[in-house]
């Protein structure tokens, strides 16, 4: 009873270390006062400012483009990638995979400034370039998701369509391609993820006007206070927490606890 | 024949590998080794000898030291917990300690500011309370706080995943055959649970060690990171050669201490999730 | 399903790559300024009146953007820095002249600040002022002793201790050092350099925070007692907080002009006009005043404000002041090294 109290008291614990700095902003968000601490009455200005802010909703849309943009295009990149490395000899293998860990293990830092280096040697900082760079640490997440997915698959039944005449473009669609889809999807994810959350890589590759919510926030907050920026964590917030819940209540959740 | 075919899908991406990872990785090499004019030079690599940049990378690595520790000491009875839970709202609570790395990295910065601050929230509310202010903004301890804040659910993740891959068979078995709970937890689930350790000290050492923007913005310009110096080299200084030297230093150094940590267990970054 | 996937990847590929690719499209202006130096409306009315997309993109110090702009990644049309860094990309041969026929509304502004202009651009052809003004000390009245500030002194005084918002841009800081220690903040002898450097890491013990655009907004919020800053942002954050004073020091300041330049790497210098010419024009210079709160040399604004604004010491500084400050001159490239060298070296000081 005492280690269950125990317990309760730790999760609460870091339950508030976790979520009191979100609940500061969100509050903050409705505040009328410009000031950090003293509350000035309710008000939905910071929100409206948020909206009409060509800034922050740029800013907004380029995120979404470039997280949504990359993560497919890593997925379709590092799906094949996964399919060929599979087909592969060991050492081949070894080498790819060698390769592919090189921006994971890297510091952002310096993948950010090695492609800065790159890229400025042979075009101009722009959009592409950032989502060139978003694509590359991107697939890694993708291939580790897809390939061990694609080791568990029995070739077995992929052969034995072949040998019943099943075109392989056929059978890998029946076959394989329903057993590594889970791979696929949450390799997609987690590179979106990345792609979203990501500030170093944007910073050092990003053109002139172009910015991710990331590299926004960081200018503006080298400006100075912006209650702004406190309704849009409310806004990012509360979609992380609608998405899920519709995760874990969702029809397709509920399906998933029956089987 | 086929498989030959099939090999032929990972075209695209080697020349990706090629294009975009391994010929930046020229591009630094070539940087840190050579002068402004382009002639070889050894002393962009070497300058991390020289005491500034020295103590700016022992200084880093005090802090990402603190802050894996930290976080590990938090994490580990935090997966133990969560672990030991009714099934049923189990995937629930873990999905609520990883929300918060849904917000932006930036914001969550940001919240800590606003706590932190002189006159802020926190120190608000101690003064409402009658107990001393905590000056603590703009100082290390303030940067490895938000640090720690940041990199938590790297750590507690994959080690929620290595304690829930154990078979509780072998634990009964292990009752049965008289073992306590301090033998238990020391015999098998420590062991048993290490790849996730690892794992989570790489996510969260690496990113600590190597951040600029952290130290950016809560250390008031006071903390100067080995990120920080390489940042400046490059937007301030326009010192390109000695900020790639650096880099390539940073490089060699994370491999180094990931060779070291990972030599128990080859799969890293792969069992993370 | 397969084939519907590859089509949506396919448009948001092509409109990714198609919105932002290296090359510009050609109705565009690139520009490069300070962090929060213009009323961000300005640059809507300007994008709808002419139809002209602007690629806005800041920066925090002037050594900041000359980074930016050497790095060659950007091909800037516009930029606005601060004197001693016009003179140094004039000298470098990285500005183009202006052609003041396209900017005819440049008239509205004071001649008396394109002649103080000379001592950077001596023929007054490649630059356009855009705001001036100070450096001194914003204090919180409840927090400081009045009777001190009118001296640099009391940066060191330890009864402020950790309360002391120094700028984080190297030449603002080492000219408060310079400054009390008599010395020229253009010097390049390396004792005095060294002498002053020292004087920063007896100070660093004392810092709250090194800042440059944020340091406004600290002082409002009361979260430290001083700061070091520039005369308009003292006079914008004074509009906030009723405690807040500031005072330009007995030992003498900086005074600094910020201006507009055409550099090199521009491929619409037409476009680049236009927008100086906006600039300059009342309504938007009046917009542009309200929002940045600097001195402008822009007449115009100047006859139409409040007799009481028109005499605010803090914002316009008056010719008592201005006589004792000094401008920042370019440096040899020897000095700018040894400038970052002993600035690296501060930033990374701790007892």
């Amino acid at each position: 009873m005492v280690k269950k109290s125990a317990e309760r008291i730790y999760l609460g614990l870091i339950f508030l270390f976790l979520y009191l700095p979100i609940a500061v902003l969100i509050v903050l968000s409705f505040n009328n006062s410009k000031s950090k601490v003293h509350w000035g009455g309710f008000t939905l200005k910071w929100y409206q400012k948020m909206v009409s802010s060509p800034t922050i909703m740029e800013a907004f849309w380029t995120t979404i483009i470039i997280s949504l943009a990359s993560a497919l295009i890593a997925t379709l990149l590092g799906t094949m990638a996964a399919l060929g490395i599979d087909a592969m000899k060991k050492r081949n293998q070894a080498i790819m995979l060698g390769a592919t860990n090189i921006p994971m293990l890297n510091a952002d830092i310096v993948t950010g400034i090695s492609m800065m280096l790159l890229f400025v040697r042979f075009t101009r900082l722009g959009m592409s370039t950032v989502l060139i760079a978003h694509i590359t640490f991107n697939i890694p997440y993708v291939i580790l998701n897809v390939l061990p997915r694609l080791r568990q698959t029995s070739r077995n039944t992929y052969e034995a369509a072949l040998d019943l005449g099943a075109t392989p473009m056929y059978a890998f669609f029946k076959i394989i391609w329903p057993q590594i889809l889970p791979g696929v999807l949450s390799g997609f994810l987690m590179a979106m993820t990345m792609s979203l959350d990501d500030f170093s890589i944007t910073y050092f590759t990003k053109g002139a006007g172009i910015n991710t919510l990331s590299t926004m926030i960081y200018t503006n907050m080298r400006k100075g206070i912006n209650p702004e920026m406190y309704a849009l964590s409310t806004v990012l917030f509360t979609v992380a927490l609608i998405l899920l819940l519709l995760m874990n209540f969702g029809p397709s959740a509920r399906k998933e606890k029956r089987a | 024949m086929r498989n030959l075919k099939r090999q032929l899908l990972a075209g695209p991406y080697m020349i990706w590998i090629i294009g975009f990872i391994l010929l930046p990785v020229v591009m630094i090499l070539y940087y840190a080794f050579t002068t402004s004019s382009g002639a070889f030079t050894m002393s962009n690599v070497l300058t991390i000898t020289h005491p500034i940049f020295f103590k700016a990378l022992l200084f880093s690595l005090k802090l990402a030291l603190l802050c894996t520790i930290i976080c590990l000491v938090l994490a580990y009875p935090l997966a133990m917990i969560l672990n030991n839970m009714k099934s049923g709202h189990q995937g629930f609570i873990v999905f609520i300690f990883i929300l918060p790395m849904w917000m932006n990295f930036m914001l969550r910065i940001l919240a800590w500011k606003m706590l932190l601050s002189n006159n802020g929230i926190i120190n608000t509310v101690l003064d409402f309370l009658g107990l001393p202010e905590l000056h603590i903004i703009n100082t290390p301890a303030a940067v490895v706080l938000c640090m720690v804040y940041d990199f938590l659910p790297f750590m507690v993740l994959p080690i929620y995943n290595a304690l829930a891959r154990i078979n509780r068979d072998v634990i009964e078995a292990a009752k049965d055959l008289g073992a306590g709970s301090i033998t238990i937890f020391f015999k098998i689930i420590v062991p048993l649970s290490m790849s996730g350790v690892i794992s989570g000290i790489i996510m969260v050492f690496v990113p600590a060690l190597t951040s600029f923007a952290v130290s950016d913005l809560l250390g008031g310009g006071k903390v100067l990171l080995i990120g920080n110096i390489i940042e400046q080299a490059f937007t301030q200084d326009y010192n390109w050669n000695l900020g790639s030297g650096l880099s390539f230093v940073l490089m060699l150094f994370v491999l180094i201490s990931m060779t070291l940590v990972n030599s128990r267990d080859t799969e890293g970054g792969a069992n993370v999730w | 399903m397969k084939k519907k996937l590859i089509l949506i990847l396919c448009t948001i590929a092509t409109a990714a790559f198609s919105n932002g690719c290296g090359k510009k499209s050609e109705n565009t202006l690139t520009v490069l300024n300070y962090g929060k130096y213009i009323e961000p409306e300005v640059l809507e009315m300007f994008e709808e009146e002419t139809g002209i997309k602007v690629d806005y993109e800041e920066y925090i110090t002037p050594e900041n953007m000359y980074t930016k702009y050497k790095a060659g990644a950007i091909d800037y049309d516009l930029i606005c820095t601060s004197d001693y860094m016009v003179e140094k990309l004039i000298k470098e041969g990285q500005v183009l002249p202006m052609n003041y026929d396209n900017i005819p509304l440049a008239q509205n502004l004071d001649e008396a600040y394109f002649d103080f202009s000379k001592s950077f651009d001596p023929e007054t052809k490649y630059s356009l002022p855009y705001f001036f003004g100070t450096v001194g000390i914003l204090y919180n009245t409840e927090m400081v002793d009045e009777s001190k500030v009118d001296s640099w002194d009391i940066l060191w005084d330890k009864d402020y201790e950790g309360q002391i918002i120094m700028p984080d841009s190297v030449r603002d800081a080492f000219m408060v050092a310079l400054k009390r220690l008599g010395y020229s903040i253009n010097t390049t002898d390396e004792e005095q350099l060294r002498e002053a450097q020292k004087l920063l890491l007896d100070q660093k013990s004392l810092i709250y925070s090194y800042l440059v655009d944020e340091a406004q907004d600290e002082m409002i919020a009361e979260n430290a007692a001083m700061a070091v800053v520039y005369s308009g942002e003292a006079g914008f954050a004074m509009e906030f907080n009723d405690n807040l004073s500031f005072s330009v020091p007995k030992e003498g300041s900086n005074m600094w002009i910020d201006s507009w330049f055409i550099p090199k790497t521009c491929t619409n210098q037409e476009n680049a006009e236009k927008f100086l010419n906006f600039l300059c024009r009342e309504d938007i210079a009046m917009m542009n005043f309200d929002y940045v709160y600097y001195a402008t040399p822009n007449n115009k604004v100047v006859e139409q404000l409040d007799p009481e604004l028109q005499e605010n010491t803090t914002i316009f500084p008056p010719k008592e002041i201005l006589d004792n400050c000094e401008v920042l001159k370019s440096l040899d490239d020897t000095t700018t090294t040894l400038y970052s060298e002993l600035w690296l070296e501060l930033k990374a000081y701790s007892e």
